[in-house]
């Protein structure tokens, strides 16, 4: 499966959001998390990215998250967004 | 005719001997419109006076250049019954060598009747006032109601100063702080920004969560048996606290109950009920919106009472104590029903008991009512982060999801299960919650003491620790 | 049962999480006129998510985009597999529509794994020739769970003002109540748009209830609870249902033939009627269903 070719976003700033923006980015990946509920959720939240990320085989991303409280399945749901935008994919 | 007057607050602070070491108080019927507290305090520091303990009632982010003469060594004491987050993010950060002391309001105005927690001088902004210290919230350009919160102050501080930017003949006739206690007026040109002080109207929720906790709150108060003829209440002025009132008033007037009265912060949609035969009085110790100011203006039914008549423990009445049903909220609730509103889910100071704690005390039945997950936190906790008002006086749990009966009151979830409420346990509800969001992992937190948080029997309830150096 | 049907955006988390809470019998995740053209990606994926994590206390019916769209394939792909209690077909307008539907849920079902047929569907009849072809398409597939009338998009395809009366969709009401019930399946009235009119709600509701509607559909919570009212078994049906009953079987006790209760004849469609209602009511929990 292809990298991520392009800068891609998901989700929104809004309360139990998450707002996702991947980029391409070489040497691995690098997630950057910002949240409300970091340090209750934040371990959880970043297993989650790095699960949704192997599950479609991206080696090499800049992942940035904004999280406004979102529920686990929220932010899976706006990564997974994220990145088939970011390899190019169309709604 | 002698007067009061002094020209500046200068002139006032040196009248009344005000010497390093001692204590000034300060009310916050102004809220987040409050220019008398900073205004007192830069004199205060520029007179070179230091180590002052500040007692106020409350504070809002408007106050946080009190936090610059905590760092300069002018202030070194905090007493106090709610912060707003600006300044608890400070007070978290450990500003402050002394850890704050957090009253309820009704402990408050005990511990300053009884000299626990004497005042040297209380200055006391006043919407309007008379040259001789007969002073009013009704009147003025910065009309903020009642002034319940800054009457104990007024009787037991040592000196008082008022503080208005509106003088009216003498007598003002209708006062709630009288010529007798008062030692100073001064005149300045704003006491406030009526902005900040009041909001317009008090809005009932629009979220439909919030509406349906509304309703379970409501049916939940009409199961108890307690919605009689006489019915007395109060409540907070959240959103969903005042769609709670909404649907009780309908349940109220299809029924016909007449209550005798609601209680405590007062707000138009309270004003609404009295004016609707839902009860026959409103005893009202702070307003907070303009409705509700001209309705304690003009409406001989809408009454002010003190803070020591509203909720002093160990008084020989306290109105809480008469009260049938309060509703609060709670950014925790713990399996033992504790609940916290003193700190955030992270640890960080962001608000205070206020009445919470004693209305609590008083009611026959005391109901939080909050979503059961918050920002995907779950209200429901083994421990809250803060005790702010005890398990044993709280009664129920009001969440979207179901309602938990603290099991002391077994007779009154058989009540409610016959009503044919959703009655559930509250490690249920805990469960529920954690299957929603997942299991929050522990805060660290720092280990410094901050806060400390006093209740009704004066013993320390709860420590506050400070937030961890990296947060 | 499902007397109110509460539609939720799909693409806000916000909505989702407690839209089991507001009191309806089924919610509609909404991938369709909800969700703009650039988010489409973005719903199907998280209602996905939802639907297969947050067990929703209540039925599940997922708006996806119409078979014009372009985007159906990309719904049912992810959809069908979180077994939601039914789709809602958009613009649903001939018989056609349904059987190229099931043809591609078949396959998909094949691929998944899935018993044929178990993806239900609730055809949205939004258009005059969906409406004339109502009996037809309610036949047209064993996936029918009911229709649902969609009075918006239809005054506008009729050219005609959409009232808060709705005589404009009067025809349309009966067709598809005659439709649905000759085709033994349940039909879903058209949301009352106007959230604030609590009185005009229940007036609309009543009037579908009392065409032969199962339901109806709303786009506020605020009206759920006026529709469940209306479209439950009351009190005194109930009870005449249980005296009906009785009667019956009494006569069945005695030998007699002809029965009658309060002075009218009780036949068979009354002792189905009586049936229906208790089994609604039992269905429900309402009191006096036993």
């Amino acid at each position: 499966m292809p990298d991520i070719i392009q800068r891609a976003t998901a989700g929104t700033m809004e309360s139990s959001d998450a707002y996702v923006e991947i980029e391409p980015r070489e040497g691995g990946l690098e997630i950057q998390l910002e949240s409300v509920v970091l340090y209750q959720y934040g371990q959880d939240i970043e297993q989650s990215v790095r699960a949704v990320l192997l599950e479609y085989g991206v080696e090499n991303a800049l992942v940035s998250i904004v999280d406004r409280g979102a529920l686990d399945c929220v932010i899976r749901a706006r990564v997974e967004t994220a990145i088939r935008r970011g390899k190019g994919g169309r709604p | 005719m002698e007067t009061k007057l002094v020209s500046t607050l200068e002139e006032a602070i040196r009248s009344v001997g005000l010497k390093d070491g001692m204590t000034v108080s300060f009310h916050h019927h102004l809220r987040n419109g409050d220019y008398i507290l900073n205004l007192v305090m830069e004199q205060v520091a520029a007179m070179g006076i230091r180590d002052l303990t500040v007692n106020a009632s409350s504070l809002f982010d408007v106050h946080l250049p009190l936090m610059e003469h905590i760092r300069s060594g002018v202030v070194t004491r905090l007493l106090t019954d709610y912060v707003s987050g600006g300044i608890g993010r400070h007070l978290s950060q450990g500003i402050l060598e002394a850890p704050v002391e957090f009253r309820s309001h009704g402990t408050r105005a005990t511990d300053i009747a009884s000299e626990k927690t004497p005042i040297d001088v209380a200055f006391l902004a006043v919407p309007a006032a008379d040259c001789r210290g007969n002073a009013t919230g009704k009147l003025g350009r910065a009309a903020c109601g009642s002034l319940g919160y800054a009457i104990p102050d007024a009787m037991y501080a040592k000196k008082v100063v008022l503080i208005t930017d509106t003088l009216l003949p003498y007598p003002l006739s209708d006062w709630a702080i009288p010529e007798c206690f008062v030692d100073y007026v001064v005149q300045v040109p704003e006491i406030g920004d009526p902005r900040g002080i009041l909001s317009g109207t008090t809005r009932i929720t629009r979220d439909p969560v919030g509406l349906v906790m509304a309703e379970l709150a409501a049916k939940t108060i009409a199961g108890s048996g307690l919605l009689k003829e006489g019915f007395s209440f109060q409540t907070g002025a959240g959103g969903a606290s005042l769609a709670a009132a909404a649907a009780l008033k309908k349940i109220m007037e299809k029924e016909h109950i007449t209550g005798s009265f609601a209680l405590g912060g007062i707000t138009g949609y309270l004003v609404e009920m009295l004016r609707a035969g839902c009860f026959r009085q409103l005893m009202d110790v702070q307003c907070f919106d303009l409705d509700a100011v001209a309705s304690i203006r003009d409406d001989p039914r809408h009454r002010e009472i003190s803070a020591i008549h509203y909720a002093g423990p160990g008084t020989r009445g306290a109105v809480v104590d008469s009260l049938d049903v309060v509703i609060l909220g709670a950014t925790e609730i713990d399996t033992n029903f504790n609940v916290n509103v003193h700190t955030d889910s992270s640890g960080c100071l962001m608000g205070g008991s206020g009445g919470h704690t004693d209305a609590a005390a008083g009611a026959k039945l005391t109901m939080i009512i909050a979503p059961l997950v918050r920002a995907r936190l779950p209200i429901v906790t083994d421990r809250v982060t803060c005790i702010s008002t005890p398990g044993d006086t709280v009664d129920v749990l009001v969440t979207q999801r179901g309602i938990a009966v603290n099991p002391r009151r077994p007779e009154l979830r058989q009540r409610l299960l016959e009503a044919g409420l959703p009655v559930t346990d509250i490690e249920a509800l805990k469960k529920r919650a954690e299957a929603i969001a997942g299991i929050p992992r522990p805060v660290p937190r720092g280990d410094r003491v901050v806060a400390e948080v006093l209740g009704r029997d004066g013993r320390v309830q709860d420590q506050i620790l400070s937030l961890p150096s990296d947060f | 049962m499902i007397r109110s049907m509460l539609f939720l955006p799909g693409n806000t988390p916000n909505m989702l999480i407690n839209g089991d809470v507001l009191g309806a019998d089924a919610v509609i995740l909404d991938l369709e006129d909800a969700v703009s053209p650039d988010e489409k990606d973005a719903a199907r994926i998280l209602v996905r998510n939802a639907l297969s994590r947050m067990g929703f206390g209540c039925q599940t019916v997922v708006r996806v985009n119409s078979l014009d769209s372009g985007l159906l394939d990309g719904d049912l792909e992810e959809i069908v597999p979180q077994r939601p209690t039914a789709l809602m077909l958009p613009k649903t307008s001939s018989r056609e529509d349904i059987l190229e539907t099931d043809r591609r849920l078949t396959a998909l079902e094949a691929r998944l794994g899935l018993p044929t047929g178990s993806a239900r569907l609730i055809p949205l009849l939004e258009t005059a020739a969906g409406i004339e072809n109502a009996y037809a398409i309610a036949l047209a597939s064993p996936r029918i769970l009911g229709l649902f009338l969609g009075a918006e998009d239809l005054s506008a395809d009729l050219r005609c003002k959409r009232t808060k009366e709705g005589r404009e969709i009067d025809y349309a009401r009966h067709r598809i109540v005659m439709a649905a019930r000759a085709a033994g399946v349940e039909a879903f009235d058209t949301p009352f748009t106007d959230v604030n009119d609590d009185e005009g709600l229940l007036a609309d509701a009543q009037y579908a209830k009392s065409l032969g509607f199962t339901g109806k559909a709303s786009i506020s919570p605020r009206h759920v609870e006026g529709i469940n009212r209306v479209f439950s078994p009351t009190p005194a049906e109930i009870a005449y249902a249980r005296e009906v009953l009785a009667v019956i079987e009494e006569a069945k006790r005695q030998g007699k033939g002809a029965i009658s209760l309060h002075g009218k004849m009780v036949d068979a469609p009354i002792v189905n009627r009586a049936r229906q209602t208790l089994d609604a009511a039992r269905a429900l929990g309402l009191s006096g269903g036993e």
